[in-house]
């Protein structure tokens, strides 16, 4: 560990800013990525948030041993233990079609036999597969989704905030009318139409929430980029003869991005709660693939006698709502981190 | 105010042609042979009709003359009778709905409303009273139970709520059914005896004296009702409390309670109307969102609406229908952000000097 003082060797300075240790960790970061990465660690609602999402990630990558696919070359198909349609309760015997045992099942229930842990759901689907695969496809579509909206709203804001003029405003006069239908409706129409065209899978309804999800980026990227390209450190890089291009790419974009990168990150929680909800309508996906919203679209036939049949929603509900929760917490810990307000206090 | 009005007005067209645009680009994922429904009624019977309808219709020329086609029909050359032409309202036919989209809007689009007018109060106004009542007990226990209420509401989705709220006051409680009335007085509804003034089923049983009536009507909207307060109040709670913490911290504020004002005063003749700004905006695309129907709650709640019948066909792969909803939504939207936009200007104005 070395010490450093923090404002140079200023004896003057060093009498009013407290001395700290600044550790390899820290100077390897950089001071401002620290200070973010700290803040993740620092209430308790942030570290709920952290571990929440961590417990999801190992689900996700677990899947495997925790529900071992009936069918490998599928796995995201829910495994059906017949075809009556009367929901079964929770741990009721797996007769047919058992998948085999993963080697922490005895030690964990004590059990020989496989038996449906969290019940069945009408038609005989397993609903704790549906919730430990769908924890992978809910990574998985948020994932996708999140970082291609990122990657086209920095795209088409940049571009509009560089060329500005007539580029600028039709790019935003598009945007305004993609705005103007509200976004569970504009994706719900565009994955409608996709369906029949692509067939029944995850893709048209992550197309969808793609193909309307980078206006607000766009927005935000062009807001920042135009309100960086005044600041003093951009004039004095074109007073000193820096290019357009290096302009762009080296001084403006990284100041520009960094914080809607990591508040986009965020967002994943929200488009896991849209791709869901359209899920649960039956839009996208097939009947029978594992995801939150399809086991939970099986108790709609069930509502007068959801008393009897509460862990079809239970189970996934919960789940989901830990899920996004987690993003959630995250999300405002971070958020408060990257308020400017709060630059400079660790 | 004047200018800012015309250049607000300039809009409108743009958007219009934006819109049109768009769901006209998203009907070209279908085949000639589906879009025949647009200008005809029911299906038609054989392959050589539905050819002879491509013709007709003109569905394999040049874009351009589809999209005129698509706006305002073509005139009949026999009858002289317009056929298609969602200028005229007519949006197709709905093979799912076995009507046409235009006529089943009409009827879903009454309950909606009838939804929205009693989800108002409960959902906008009580929204901003806890937003106010958080931020004045700055840190208390309201502001801590409002918290902790955003941060669970945003991440609770509707449809597990309202599954949740099925669950209690239906399933277990038998108290709140879902649906629209029950099926008795669906009968009164739909024989000649009831008569439909208003089409809002509220206020035409009141106006037929049904107090049963309007009711039991009352009595299948509760669930939705609350479900839809449920969403909004974490975002109204949140906008109203930040905007209301920001207004207390002026100076003019602090110019009031230092005149010796009753605190009383401070807030709710000097605080609350800077404060109530943003919330003009946010209570005005409530309402429009609560308008264009809200697909998931009344999907949950089986309520007959027009966003359920959105996702009804959806679900169905009905694009025409679908795309009908679309347009009717688009169609509202521009005019209500039209005059949310205007109505801000007037409350505000600094907005219309700007």
């Amino acid at each position: 560990m070395t010490q450093i003082k923090p404002s140079g060797d200023n004896e003057l300075l060093g009498a009013d800013v407290a001395m700290r240790e600044i550790t390899r960790f820290e100077q390897f970061l950089g001071p401002e990525n620290y200070r973010i990465l700290q803040g993740l660690f620092k209430t308790p609602v942030s570290i709920a948030g952290l571990l929440l999402i961590l417990f999801f990630i190992f689900v996700a990558l677990a899947a495997p041993i925790l529900a071992p696919p009936v069918t490998p070359d599928d796995p995201y198909k829910i495994p059906r233990d017949g075809f009556k349609s009367q929901p079964r309760e929770m741990g009721s015997e797996w007769t047919k079609n058992v998948p085999e045992i993963p080697f922490w099942y005895k030690a964990v229930t004590g059990k020989d036999e496989w038996v449906h842990l969290f019940g069945t759901a009408q038609g005989q689907y397993d609903i704790y597969y549906g919730v430990i695969w769908g924890t992978r496809t809910a990574f998985k579509t948020g994932l996708a989704v999140v970082l291609s909206t990122l990657l086209i709203g920095i795209v088409v804001g940049s571009v509009s905030a560089y060329y500005g003029g007539i580029v600028d405003n039709i790019l935003m006069r598009i945007v305004d009318v993609l705005f103007i239908l509200p976004g569970l409706m504009a994706t719900l129409i565009l994955a409608a139409v996709l369906t029949p065209v692509i067939g029944r899978s995850i893709l048209p309804v992550m197309i969808s929430l793609i193909a309307f999800g980078w206006l607000g980026y766009a927005r935000v990227i062009r807001g920042d980029i135009l309100s960086i390209k005044e600041r003093d450190y951009v004039l004095a890089a074109r007073v000193i003869g820096a290019k357009d291009s290096r302009i762009l790419f080296r001084h403006i974009l990284p100041n520009a991005i960094f914080s809607t990168m990591v508040l986009a990150s965020l967002d994943i929680g929200t488009v896991t709660l849209s791709f869901a909800a359209l899920s649960f309508l039956g839009i996208g996906v097939d009947v029978g693939y594992a995801d939150w919203g399809q086991v939970l679209a099986f108790a709609r036939n069930w509502i007068s006698s959801l008393n009897t049949y509460w862990y079809i929603i239970a189970w996934p509900g919960i789940t989901l709502v830990l899920f996004v929760m987690g993003w959630n917490l995250l999300g405002d810990a971070l958020r408060d981190v990257l308020d400017p307000r709060m630059r400079g206090k660790i | 105010m004047t200018t800012y009005i015309i250049r607000r007005l300039l809009l409108v067209p743009v958007l219009l042609f934006g819109v049109t645009v768009l769901i006209f680009g998203m009907l070209q994922f279908l085949e000639p042979d589906e879009r025949v429904a647009l200008y005809i009624r029911g299906d038609p019977k054989s392959d050589a009709q539905v050819d002879a309808f491509i013709k007709k219709y003109c569905l394999d020329c040049p874009i351009y003359i589809q999209y005129k086609n698509w706006l305002i029909g073509t005139l009949d050359s026999v009858t002289g009778e317009r056929e298609g032409g969602i200028l005229f309202g007519n949006f197709g036919w709905s093979k799912t709905g076995s009507q046409p989209v235009a006529q089943l809007i009409a009827r879903r689009f009454p309950n909606t409303l009838d939804l929205t007018i009693w989800a108002v109060t409960p959902v906008i106004l009580v929204g901003i009273w806890l937003g106010v009542q958080a931020a004045v007990h700055h840190n208390g226990l309201i502001d801590q139970a409002a918290r902790v209420f955003s941060i669970v509401g945003t991440s609770f989705p509707s449809f597990v709520f309202g599954l949740l709220m099925l669950m209690i006051f239906y399933a277990n409680l038998q108290w709140f059914p879902p649906g629209r009335l029950t099926d008795e007085f669906n009968q009164v509804v739909n024989s000649d005896q009831f008569r439909h003034y208003t089409t809002l089923l509220t206020f035409d049983a009141l106006l037929n004296g049904r107090i049963d009536i309007f009711l039991d009507a009352l009595r299948h909207m509760f669930l939705p009702i609350l479900t839809l307060s449920y969403i909004s109040w974490a975002t109204f709670l949140r906008v109203t409390r930040g905007s209301m913490l920001e207004t207390l911290r002026q100076e003019y504020v602090t110019t009031a309670r230092a005149k010796g004002l009753v605190e009383r005063d401070v807030i709710n003749k000097h605080a609350k109307p800077n404060a109530m700004l943003p919330l003009v905006t946010l209570a005005g695309f409530t309402v429009v969102g609560l308008m264009g129907g809200v697909i998931i709650t009344e999907t949950v709640f089986d309520y007959p609406g027009i966003g359920s019948a959105a996702a009804a066909a959806s679900a169905q792969l009905d694009v025409i229908t679908v795309l009908g909803f679309a347009l009717f939504n688009g169609l509202i939207l521009i005019v209500a952000n039209l005059v949310v936009d205007i109505l801000y200007a007037v409350v505000d104005p600094r907005v219309r000097l700007s």
